[in-house]
């Protein structure tokens, strides 16, 4: 078999930064509660507040490290991958991708510290105030990736002379078309990624009786935000999607399985789509639905795949069942949050054993949902690298030969795979060893002295196989 | 605009990240690289204490090296980093895992034997594959049409393994003449032990490279036979920095060996600038060749204008806090 360094190269970028992006997803998300666990101790003087902000801060730790070790690799795959495309776009890409370095560091230098370990050690307002900035600095950070990724989607503000984009407005460039909506989306998305992480462990925590006054409150606040961001996200999701069909219509073409332009388009619910065929096998859906929820009318008319050439069409298949991933796992979080809604009127929802089972169950759910909406839009996008201007074949690193991107893309693999187990183990241990009384904890560190690193804020070991003459 | 030239400004700015990479980074990888060496289990404790607070500061300048080459000279950073492919996963992969086990070693007991396994082989690699980068450098690059043309080794040559040992000798030693600064008793005597040997690799090294050079790339050849003969004052000044770190060391000062050390690196540095001045992505491009757009250059200097000094007041503020010495059963766990 022929090993295509584009496919393999393609194969590879979307194994690191579907990898790279579980953390920051999550703490975006985390680093806003827990700035809102500050503000609410500091208002409020309750301990129970204090409990949690320090537990989820040990999280937030261990998971903004394995996000920076992960995120290294990033700044150099567009280079070793992609360097035609590095070249052509640098004058737009180099600017965005450097500040959110920069932004990066300089929440890290300034603030993460304070953060992660200043409690008790600087006055509780700038203990509040360095949470906050953190919160602030992942948006900031969130803000230039997103607006470089969006470029890529709806490119604007830039001409393309002697195959390099030139930038004549970096207003155009910098809010292009997608870019709110697709910041919206995915800040909505954090959100709700933390809001499922922090009630899913509570109710984990609340099922095993541990400190339930803070995981309580812990637990309806969550289930409140939920209740109102889940049905949120659905209709930014919508807006998101009009945008797509606006900028991309073959994309949306391909999210509902949709091959012919016509009318009455219904809204699939189950289908096989073949690429070859150009058709769907095993269609099963809801009549009229997609052309009113992409029209806004009951026979609004649907563009579909085929206007664009087969070899100018994104592989139907993965963002067809993609999306429905995706939105599956959207109504399945307004279903609980809802959920959560009755029980609470019932008073239940605390002791409903079932519903907290649930919930723990729900935790890897946003993580599922924002990978699958991510291989929708990136997927949706190809063969366009730069939507209508540059495609993957032509950003490619020219010199790089298949076996080479092979080689590379299976190094990730092992060496991802041994950072993700290890870091998956010990964040394991932290949680179950979170919210216990003082004398409980299972912890052998009375002597640290040099806190200074995320993860050396968690104060969990790693094994538990205590050396008797080292400890 | 035309008042200054950005191009230069991003140079200065590049160059000296650069640097601060190679010398912070580069105790801490010398460390990883002496660790196997180290006499005992204690010692191991506090090489990796010694640096623990400050090693992922020293890492932010090679990201923020990557990612503003990108911004400002993307031909330094779309050819260098095909054609050093292989080079540059190895490097990020020896990078990772000695930052994983930098954050576990020491909340580990069980798996300790494989976290400093990881700490050594990750430094190691990573320190030899800068190195080779130096060599790669020093060769150039087959490039047409701003696109690196050769092939998946065409870095890995006889010269460049030889600057991948010599970068990783002369981390070793600047990581032996920290740990006589931050540290006492039996672990500084090791260091002090270790110091001349290193030393003397180091400079039977870099006079085979020197030597060697000259041979490899012909403007080289030019640069230091030709007219200007101001610049054999860097390889000079760098052997005079070797004697001092030999004396201090005679002497058992604990400052001077590792000051020192900078010395040789920082004229080695500017020997190495001097001789491919201003060409950047040898052997055809200069600086100007390689640069993006002014308005490209000035939009992000305006963010490091402000951003460099605060790093800058940070690493400092950290050093301080964190001066003096470790001692054995201390310290970060």
């Amino acid at each position: 078999m022929e090993l295509d360094p584009l496919v393999l190269s393609r194969l590879q970028f979307a194994f690191v930064v579907s990898f790279h992006a579980i953390f920051p997803v999550f703490t975006i998300g985390l680093a806003s509660y827990i700035a809102l666990l500050h503000g609410l101790f500091f208002k409020t003087k309750n301990p129970a507040w204090d409990r949690l902000s320090l537990f989820w801060t040990k999280v937030f730790a261990v998971v903004f490290g394995m996000g920076v070790v992960s995120g290294i690799v990033m700044s150099f795959q567009f280079g070793t991958n992609w360097s035609n495309f590095s070249q052509a776009s640098s004058n737009f890409l180099g600017p965005m991708l450097s500040y959110e370095v920069v932004t990066a560091f300089f929440l890290e230098a300034a603030f993460l510290g304070v953060l992660l370990f200043g409690r008790g050690k600087v006055p509780q307002g700038v203990h509040l105030f360095a949470a906050i900035m953190v919160a602030v600095g992942t948006f900031i950070s969130s803000f230039w990736i997103l607006s470089a990724n969006s470029w890529l989607h709806t490119p604007a503000g830039v001409e393309l002379v002697d195959f390099r984009f030139h930038v004549t407005s970096w207003s155009e460039a910098i809010f292009n078309p997608s870019f709110p909506y697709r910041f919206m989306h995915m800040a909505v998305a954090s959100f709700l990624t933390g809001g499922f992480v922090v009630a899913g462990v509570s109710a984990w925590f609340l099922l095993r009786d541990r400190d339930p006054e803070a995981n309580r409150r812990a637990l309806s606040m969550c289930l409140w935000l939920l209740l109102f961001l889940a049905p949120t996200q659905a209709v930014i999701g919508d807006f998101h999607g009009i945008n797509t069909l606006e900028h991309q219509p073959t994309k949306v073409a391909a999210m509902e399985g949709h091959w012919e332009t016509s009318g009455n388009v219904p809204l699939l619910l189950f289908a096989i789509p073949d690429q070859e065929a150009q058709t769907n096998h095993f269609e099963l859906g809801i009549p009229n639905l997609a052309s009113i929820i992409l029209t806004h009318s009951i026979d609004g008319e649907v563009p579909g795949v085929s206007e664009a050439a087969p070899e100018e069409q994104p592989p139907v298949l993965i963002v067809f069942w993609g999306f429905r991933v995706m939105v599956g796992i959207g109504l399945l979080m307004i279903a609980v949050a809802l959920t959560g809604l009755v029980l609470r009127r019932k008073g239940r929802i605390y002791d409903k054993r079932l519903f907290l089972k649930g919930l723990t169950a729900m935790i890897p759910m946003p993580f599922i949902a924002v990978l699958a909406g991510w291989i929708v839009t990136e997927s949706g996008r190809s063969p366009w690298l730069v939507y209508g201007m540059m495609t993957h074949a032509e950003g490619l690193t020219p010199s790089l030969t298949g076996p080479m991107a092979l080689f590379t893309l299976i190094g990730y693999v092992l060496v991802y795979g041994v950072v993700f187990y290890a870091g998956i183990y010990y964040l394991t241990r932290v949680v179950r060893n979170g919210m216990l009384p003082e004398e409980e904890r299972d912890t052998t560190d009375e002597n640290f002295k040099r806190p200074m690193r995320p993860m050396s804020a968690a104060h969990t070991p790693f094994d538990d196989d205590v050396d008797p003459v080292r400890s | 605009m035309e008042m200054f030239d950005l191009t230069l400004v991003w140079a200065f700015i590049i160059g000296f990240g650069i640097m601060m990479y190679v010398l912070m980074d580069g105790f801490d990888l010398g460390l990883g690289i002496l660790y196997p060496f180290a006499p005992d289990e204690d010692a191991r404790d506090v090489m990796m204490n010694s640096v623990a607070p400050i090693w992922d500061g020293n890492e932010t300048w090679l990201v923020l090296g990557g990612a503003g080459l990108l911004g400002a000279f993307p031909l330094v950073y779309s050819v260098f980093l095909p054609a050093l492919y292989i080079g540059v996963f190895l490097m990020l992969a020896g990078l990772i895992f000695r930052g994983v086990a930098f954050e576990f070693r020491f909340k580990s007991r069980r798996n300790r034997r494989w976290w400093n396994r990881a700490f050594c082989w990750g430094s190691a690699v990573a320190a030899f594959a800068q190195g080779a980068v130096v060599g790669a450098y020093i060769q150039g690059f087959p490039v047409e049409d701003f696109a690196y043309v050769g092939g998946a080794f065409d870095w890995l040559t006889p010269f460049s393994v030889l600057t991948g040992l010599g970068l990783m000798s002369g981390y070793a030693l600047l990581g032996a003449t920290w740990l006589i600064l931050k540290s006492e008793g039996h672990v500084q005597d090791w260091a002090y032990k270790i110091t001349p040997l290193l030393l003397a690799l180091v400079l039977f090294v870099f006079a085979v490279i020197s030597l060697w050079t000259p041979f490899v790339n012909p403007l080289v050849w030019e640069r230091w036979f030709g007219n200007i003969q101001l610049i054999w004052v860097f390889p000079f000044a760098a052997l005079a920095c070797a004697f001092v770190v030999f004396r201090s060391v005679q002497k058992r000062r604990e400052g001077v060996p590792f000051l020192a050390t900078i010395g040789i690196y920082v004229f080695t540095y500017l020997g190495l600038i001097v001789s491919k001045w201003p060409v950047i992505v040898p052997p055809d491009y200069t600086l100007w060749d390689a640069a993006s757009s002014p308005e490209s250059q000035l939009f992000l200097l305006v963010g490091m204008v402000f951003v460099i000094p605060i790093i800058l007041t940070y690493t400092a503020w950290t050093y301080w806090v964190f001066r003096g010495k470790v001692r054995v059963g201390e310290g970060y766990h």
